[in-house]
């Protein structure tokens, strides 16, 4: 086995193998960079020019890509608050502080080393794991995933700030919107609406933009200043390295945690990085700075985001079942090349699995080496004014969200969680809960129904069901004991009490929701029913929680970062800063994506950023051209307009 | 280290002056065109790989090299993508269309979704494809004269869905009395794999190449027992033995052996009917019937060019197996039988599914 690794290690090193792969970590950088693309966008990149490589330097290639994205999603994670990809949502809870405080050079490079060393982690655990893993990966049943996906939830618990009922609620919401669409069981069609877009549910994109994005966008728009509030760089990057260099062990937990996790098919990456968020939380001396801009909320889920790659590669190699989004993208690729992979390729081509391995080390290494150096000069961005970097991320957001279904639904739907999210921020509502919640739901009752029907109710005596769930009492446990200090959504007014009306009011809408999904799920046959009726009445019950405490003035419930301007009558302009985007993308269904930006751009600068006309010009065509680029090379689509259809 | 092979170079040197070159020179002969080819599938799926192997090929096989592009448009299990081809495709023979199984099925059963319609098209190349049922050795089942213990026996199937690639699989269960429990909402055939692994379902189906590739250790190892295969059904409806297992049963000799007949009547006319459309033709290129004759011609021309070269074979790996492509006017022949479903067919089928599966259609 070893000489075979030996001799795999030096085909990695070659020149030509080197070249591809560092040519993939460039794709997979640039894609992972871009908000909502991932490994998907990345591998239609690169699979046009698979045909004829040979195996080892194409393998190298797709390798450096996929490895790479959870390294390249950082930046927007850290800098803008946007989640990158679903790996690095964790990040934003203390990357974005961190930014906000002038200290985004020092929290990429801590993210990157971690990223480098939980990569490079994950890749030896692989070496050693992938002769042996295979009774691990088939001791875990659809029961204990569905624990699993229990434990996931039970992270609501740490991440629900001073409210757990807010908390509980919000998840319920996501585990509600989650559960839209298609039931797994019967193929019924639930809560959709009649609306064909709905069949598929909505995508993970389009929420996260919506939730997180245009919230942070339109709240720095609001405060009118540069991301960061001060000058200073805060040490740069030297600070970032020497921070995860005095926390080894943590990075060596949370590594071995993503590859655990990574190798589960199913579950995936959607959750790592919050379940290494919450576990560094717990084990944490000293919690007061989480959420609000602790290094070590960005190590955690970084070492572990990278590490989870390598084990995804666990079930893609061994059972050719795809351990993640991006590997099973991977596995096409695979099989593009000639290659089956199966238990007969890990056997008998040994030298192959060991090549994938070590590039994958390599790719690790280069990748976040790549992103160390480019910290500091990205890290500049947050000095910008931020009214210049809305459009750009308006654009951006939008874009990725089209790239979701290429409906014009998907832009509705984006606009639509941005007002959840907008309100979810003003009322103090746990964000990542619902988040959480809405990337479980359908994991969570596909393999519920899965246990029920494969071991009737003797599933829950399954030894791997009982560790699971003693593993999640004690972190709720823990989670609830020391939670309450950490705050996705920024501190109240001190007027708050005075617009407990409207905190009412928004909390009353997501008690329609909940009543709606039990309505609905009613009508439906009982296999489709039981699980949204049974989030559903979780919701409901949760968020008449809520409304009975505000109403009855509890101070942990009531929150409202506005209460003190709208007190005076005025507005802060949230709510104009959402119509401005809602009539973008009224515009780009009337004329298209490229001339609406062309309006959308200059407008915005000249009016909102007081630009000089030549400056919003420049601006202009180097954001449209960029866009253009990507969509050129990756061959995607963006809207047309209904003016265009109708013209030609 | 040799970088790349010569063929490697020259199509990404081809690409490259494909990609460098403005528009339409000669627009009959392709040169300078973009060929966009929808896939409504995600990237790195099944039809997405196919698509893509034959993607350079028939750039290099038709007139004048055009580019061809693919086109993911995933969605409603394929549906979404049909559809919108269906709405928007130029019937120029720049725009073409990549199906499956998935695709075919909703039309046959006359999915209310689907806005498509088969007769729209013509198909220029249909990749067949077959698989095998095999079963958990505990049940003590080797073949047909042990149809009895596996009747006696409640037996779990992992499935993707009642509607899914395994309906023909499903219908045999059926027509042999069998008492399968099928779990469905599994991801992949893979996922059911995994399933039959931990030893959770009983009973799996896995297509040619996943066989060979992933069931065979098991069966090596004494983990699993291959029955039957599903056979190949041509367009006159007779069952073929499986080329890619010529020593295993089809299901319609494991059905005789076990029942002592023949199988017939509504349930058989609809599995053959399933199993040309799913298997038969799993994986379709497919045009606007309104192209230019002489387009459709070009492209049956270049679908056969490729399949006909001598490293054919070779290169198309265990993923396309041993069975026969169809090209050209042969394709579309089996296009058109397939699709063409007896109303009472039709019946029986959306009958059966909402009786066993409550599946509405």
């Amino acid at each position: 086995m070893f000489d075979i690794a030996l001799s795999a290690l030096g085909q990695v090193m070659s020149g030509g193998h080197l070249l591809f792969l560092v040519l993939g970590v460039c794709v997979g950088l640039v894609v992972g960079i871009l908000p909502g693309l991932g490994g998907i966008a990345g591998m239609s990149i690169l699979l046009p020019f698979l045909y004829g490589m040979d195996t080892a330097s194409a393998l190298g290639m797709l390798i450096g890509m996929v490895a790479v994205i959870p390294t390249g999603d950082t930046f927007t994670s850290v800098m803008m608050g946007i989640p990158g990809s679903s790996a690095s949502q964790a990040t934003v809870l203390d990357g974005f502080p961190m930014a906000k405080r002038g200290e985004a050079a020092r929290a990429l490079s801590a993210a990157f080393t971690s990223s480098l060393m939980g990569g490079v982690i994950g890749a030896v655990v692989l070496s050693f794991a992938i002769v042996m893993a295979r009774p691990l990966v088939l001791s875990f049943s659809s029961a204990e995933l569905f624990m699993l996906t229990i434990f996931g939830l039970s992270m609501v618990a740490v991440l629900s700030g001073r409210s757990l009922t807010k908390g509980i609620a919000a998840a319920g919401i996501g585990l509600v919107i989650g559960s839209i669409g298609t039931a797994p069981a019967t193929g019924e069609a639930r809560m959709t609406l009649g609306i064909d877009y709905l069949y598929d549910g909505v995508p993970l994109v389009v929420v996260a933009m919506g939730l997180f994005a245009l919230p942070e966008v339109i709240d720095l728009l609001k405060r009118g200043t540069a991301i960061s509030e001060n000058t200073g760089l805060g040490g740069g990057w030297g600070k970032g390295v020497r921070d995860v260099l005095r926390h080894p062990w943590l990075v060596a937990r949370c590594a071995s945690l993503g590859c655990v996790i990574g190798a589960l098919p199913g579950l995936g990456g959607a959750v790592v990085d919050w379940i290494a968020y919450s576990h560094v939380v717990q084990t944490s001396r000293d919690k007061s700075q989480f959420g609000k801009g602790d290094v070590r909320g960005v190590i955690a889920p970084e070492s572990a985001n990278n590490a989870c790659q390598g084990g995804a590669l666990i079930p893609t190699l061994l059972f050719g079942v795809p351990g993640s989004g991006s590997m099973a993208v991977f596995l096409g690729g695979m099989v593009l090349l000639g290659i089956q992979p199966g238990v007969t390729m890990v056997e008998t081509q040994l030298d192959l699995t060991y090549t994938i391995i070590w590039s994958l080390a390599l790719a690790n290494v280069v990748g976040a080496g790549m992103c160390v150096m480019l910290a500091r000069p990205v890290a500049r961005l947050t000095q910008v004014p931020f009214v210049y970097l809305a459009p750009f991320m308006v654009m951006i957001a939008m874009f990725a969200a089209f790239q979701a279904s290429r409906s014009m639904a998907d832009l509705v739907a984006l606009i639509l969680m941005g007002g959840v999210g907008i309100y979810m921020r003003r009322f103090g509502w746990p964000r990542p809960a619902l988040l959480i919640g809405f990337v479980l739901a359908p994991g969570a009752e596909n393999y519920l129904y899965q246990a029920v029907q494969f071991y009737d109710w003797a599933w829950v005596m399954r030894p791997g069901v009982i560790i699971i769930a003693l593993i999640t009492v004690v972190s709720v446990f823990l989670g609830l004991r020391f939670g309450a200090e950490i705050s996705s959504e920024g501190e109240s007014d001190t007027a708050d009490q005075q617009t407990r009306g409207r905190q009412l009011a928004f909390a009353g809408v997501l008690f329609l929701v909940a009543a709606y999904c039990v309505f609905e799920a009613a009508q439906l046959s009982f296999l489709a029913m039981i699980f949204p009726l049974t989030i559903g009445i979780l919701a409901l019950i949760a968020s008449l929680a809520v409304i009975l405490r505000i109403r009855s003035g509890r101070v942990a419930e009531i929150h409202d970062d506005d209460a003190s301007l709208t007190v005076a009558g005025k507005s802060s302009g949230r709510e104009k800063y959402l119509a401005v985007f809602a009539g973008l993308v009224a515009l780009i269904w009337l004329i298209g994506f490229f001339p609406a930006m062309v309006v959308f751009f200059p407008t915005f600068l000249i009016v909102a950023g007081k630009a000089r006309p030549l400056t919003a010009a420049a601006m202009t065509a180097g954001a449209v051209g960029f866009i253009g680029l990507i969509t050129w090379a990756m061959t995607l689509r963006l809207p047309e307009g209904l003016l265009g259809q109708m013209l030609f | 280290m040799k970088l790349l092979n010569k063929r490697g170079l020259r199509s990404m040197l081809l690409g490259a002056v494909a990609l460098a070159m403005p528009m339409s020179l000669q627009a009959q002969d392709f040169a300078g065109e973009t060929i966009e080819w929808t896939i409504p599938f995600g990237v790195g799926g099944g039809t997405d790989v196919w698509a893509r192997f034959f993607a350079p090929q028939l750039s290099e096989a038709l007139p004048g090299n055009p580019t061809v592009v693919v086109l993911n448009v995933p969605g409603g299990g394929s549906i979404t993508g049909a559809n919108q081809f269906a709405m928007r495709a130029s019937d120029d023979g720049l725009s073409i269309l990549g199906t499956s199984a998935s695709t075919q099925y909703p039309a046959i059963l006359g999915d209310p979704r689907v806005r498509y319609d088969y007769a729209d098209w013509t198909a220029v190349l249909a990749s067949p494809t077959g698989g095998v049922v095999y079963i958990d050795p505990k049940y003590g089942v080797t073949g047909p004269q042990d149809i009895e213990k596996l009747r006696a026996e409640e037996i779990r199937f992992a499935s993707q869905g009642a509607t899914a690639l395994e309906m023909p699989v499903l219908l045999a269960f059926k027509m042999m009395g069998l008492n399968i429990k099928a779990v469905f909402g599994m991801e992949s055939r893979g996922a059911g794999r995994l399933a039959f692994e931990r030893g959770e379902a009983g009973i799996d189906f896995q297509t040619s190449s996943a066989f060979m590739s992933s069931v065979r250790p098991l069966v090596d190892g004494g983990k699993a027992v291959p029955l039957f295969s599903l056979g190949v059904v041509d367009a006159e409806g007779n069952v073929a033995r499986d080329p890619s297992f010529p020593d295993m049963p089809t299901f319609v000799e494991f059905y005789e052996q076990a029942t002592g007949a023949k199988p017939e009547g509504e349930a058989f006319e609809a599995w053959k009917a399933l199993m040309l459309a799913g298997f038969s033709l799993q994986k379709m290129l497919v045009l606007p019937k309104d192209a230019p004759a002489e387009v459709i011609a070009a492209y049956g021309e270049a679908a056969k060019t490729i399949v006909e070269a001598p490293d054919f074979r070779e290169r198309a790996g265990e993923e396309l197996g041993d069975y026969d492509q169809l090209v050209g006017a042969e394709a579309d022949a089996a296009l058109k039988e397939a699709l063409t479903v007896d109303p009472a067919i039709r019946e029986f089928l959306t009958n059966w599914l909402a009786e066993d599966y409550g599946v509405k259609m």
